[in-house]
């Protein structure tokens, strides 16, 4: 019995570690999504009926151009933000991994702090920060008043949406990056900066290729909330600033279409999946190589 | 100078601008059935007299601060409060069968809706005298007939323009300027509710609001894609905080919400269009399946008394339909021209009907293009 427990041997003993973790999954995540997966294929009748009748009536109604449409435009402005967040985020990551040890803790506290804040107060603080008489414009305009300064106009831009996406969303690439970073073996930075290679081009040939894998999963984490978020767009943006999560939103609400909304929030579904099943075979493909 | 603007604005940020449909709406509260469930098993008996308590289920921030201890005091009825955000989870959470609520606040079209679905008890009118102190001109609605009546009204609202005094030429008494001109470019904030939107340049384009056909829909829906480059933002019931902060300077809001900020700032204005706007009202009803119906009846009647009546505009502002609760208040309300606008635009305004689930689709994606237009 010294190896540990084999569960071959211990199967009462797996299943109770098991049991708990895989029913809650099973009640609280796959039964709902099963739900809204079969609303998809759902007729509204009446009122406030819904019937499951199997019809592909919402997929087709959900590649029509116009929702298409919005679908590549909020899929190209997820990938701005995901890419800002990874210029933000990398040189973060990069000198958290080369802080002493005890100020490391609180760094990343500090990135994890924002987290303690309901996300509606975080999008009403920039709201203050942004709008055309708030605080980054009174103070500009209190230090250039004198040479007539014209208030910025932030709010209610697709400029503010990208600064909220980007805010909200940095701590889920800073996080992995920062995971894969710390793991590096520094010899191997110190064996190019000996061999008269620059920082920059030491990062650039050395760090970047060695934290790929990291990278590759905070783009994979910052791109799919991302291309959920519908809170931004709502309050920041302006007046084209739809994306597919809000007219999702929108279904569910105010327009009372259950079984096309959740046609529409199972077509981003099915591209997260093939997202991760691409990144999981190029996965497969580097560790073949 | 530029030090007390400032504070102004910081109080305009401190204070909370969200209506009692946005905070909670936002916030995504949807899980306020528990106290209710916690509360009402005690209760099961079905009789009279002291330790009595209903379930009331109705907006955020929407009553008078002792209306339901002075109810208590009078009738030893504990009123049990749960919130609900929009109609829709109103709706929703009674659909599939009254979970033990005994009074709701429906708004107009809701009342035709639920009636339609056979979710409402018809009212005991005997059993509401104080139904009497309703203004003549609520006694009677169109979206809770044919009689028994269903609901009686508890607030009304009008759709209009929120501006800014001192940044807009005159009075901006047409929706033209929200809708169709490019005069207030870049300063302009329309609401997000899609059907709003359409019934509301109906109206401009001449048309009734009610029954809008393809043809106006697709007039209207060309008419805002046109008038996009001017608009600043569709706002998410949020207007009001926008026209305050001086993001915007005409939104298209409720006179309820635009009158609380009034208060605060003297430079701000509503009007209702001399094309006509839109009437709301939210109203009291008995679901199906209340069970407690002889002691909803009585709250029903105690918020319809004048002097509960008086306590509850008090705190919420709102416009009332309760003609003996307006007489009990100061001059400042019952003269106010943000909660009880006159003139033309009043006289062209109409009640919305409750057109069906199909149409209210439609309008949805309209304003879905209009937004990705």
């Amino acid at each position: 019995m010294d190896q540990g427990v084999d569960w071959r041997r211990n199967k009462a003993g797996f299943l109770a570690v098991l049991t708990p973790p895989l029913g809650w999954l099973l009640l609280f995540f796959i039964v709902p999504m099963a739900v809204v997966w079969a609303y998809s294929f759902g007729t509204n009748e009446g009122i406030a009926d819904i019937r499951i009748s199997g019809t592909f009536a919402n997929y087709a109604r959900a590649i029509e151009p116009l929702y298409l449409g919005i679908l590549a435009k909020s899929l190209a402005f997820a990938a701005l933000a995901t890419l800002v967040c990874l210029v933000v985020g990398f040189p973060v990551a990069l000198a958290i991994s080369f802080a002493p040890a005890n100020l490391k803790t609180w760094l990343l506290i500090g990135v994890m702090l924002p987290f303690w804040t309901n996300l509606l107060i975080r999008t009403y603080a920039l709201i203050a920060l942004l709008r055309d008489e708030g605080i980054i414009n009174n103070a500009l305009g209190f230090a250039f008043g004198w040479a007539g300064f014209e208030p910025l106009r932030m709010m209610n831009t697709n400029f503010a949406v990208l600064v909220g996406l980007v805010y909200v969303h940095l701590p889920f690439m800073v996080l992995p990056l920062y995971a894969a970073l710390d793991r590096l073996d520094r010899s191997l930075l110190e064996a190019s900066l000996d061999l008269g290679a620059g920082h920059i081009r030491t990062i650039f040939a050395i760090v970047l290729p060695l934290a790929a894998p990291g990278i590759a999963s905070g783009l994979l984490l910052t791109f799919i909330p991302v291309l959920g978020s519908y809170l931004a767009p709502d309050l920041l943006g302006g007046a084209d600033s739809q994306m597919i999560a809000n007219v999702i939103e929108r279904q569910f609400k105010r327009a009372n279409d259950w079984p096309f909304g959740a046609a529409l929030a199972f077509m981003l579904m099915y591209l997260t999946f093939i997202g991760i099943a691409l990144q999981s075979l190029a996965r497969r493909k580097r560790e073949r190589e | 100078m530029a030090e007390l603007e400032g504070a102004a604005h910081w109080k305009g940020l401190s204070q909370s601008r969200l209506s009692r449909r946005g905070l909670l709406a936002s916030l995504g509260v949807a899980a306020v059935g528990f106290t209710l469930q916690a509360c009402g098993q005690g209760s099961g008996g079905k009789g009279g007299g002291a330790g009595d308590k209903i379930n009331f289920y109705t907006w955020d921030t929407y009553i008078g601060e002792t209306t339901l201890a002075d109810f208590e005091a009078a009738n030893g009825i504990k009123v049990q409060t749960s919130y609900f955000a929009t109609n829709d989870e109103l709706f929703a959470k009674l659909k599939a069968g009254n979970p033990g609520y005994d009074v709701i606040v429906p708004s107009n079209e809701f009342v035709t809706r639920m009636r339609l679905a056979d979710m409402l008890e018809p009212l005991d009118m005997a059993k509401l005298p104080n139904f009497k102190n309703i203004a003549p001109e609520f006694k009677e609605a169109d979206y809770d007939a044919p009689p028994p009546r269903h609901s009686v009204p508890y607030t009304w609202l009008v759709i209009g323009i929120g501006y800014r005094k001192s940044r807009v030429n005159g009075t901006p008494d047409s929706w033209k300027w929200l809708f169709d001109s490019d005069l207030y470019k870049g300063r302009i904030a329309l609401t997000s509710e899609a059907a709003d939107l359409i019934r509301l340049g109906a109206k401009y384009l001449g048309k009734s609001l009610n029954n809008v056909d393809a043809d106006t829909a697709k007039a209207v829906e060309d008419m805002l894609i046109r008038q996009k480059p001017n608009i600043k933002a569709f706002h998410e019931d949020n207007g009001q905080d926008m026209l305050l902060a001086g993001d915007v300077d005409l939104v298209l809001e409720t006179n309820g919400d635009i009158a609380q900020i009034a208060v605060e700032d003297p430079d701000i204005g509503f009007v209702v269009p001399k094309e006509g706007s839109l009437l709301n009202a939210d109203t009291l009803c008995i679901p199906k399946g209340a069970p407690r119906p002889e002691q909803a009846h009585k709250f029903i009647n105690f918020l319809l008394d004048a002097e509960a009546g008086k306590h509850i505009i008090e705190t919420i502002l709102y416009p009332t339909p309760n003609a003996a609760a307006k007489l009990l208040m100061p001059e400042s309300y019952r003269a106010n021209p943000i909660i009880f606008p006159g003139g033309q635009g009043m006289d062209a305004s109409e009640w919305g009907k409750f057109e069906g689930p199909e149409q209210a689709r439609a309008f949805e994606e309209a304003i879905t293009r209009v937004r990705a237009a």
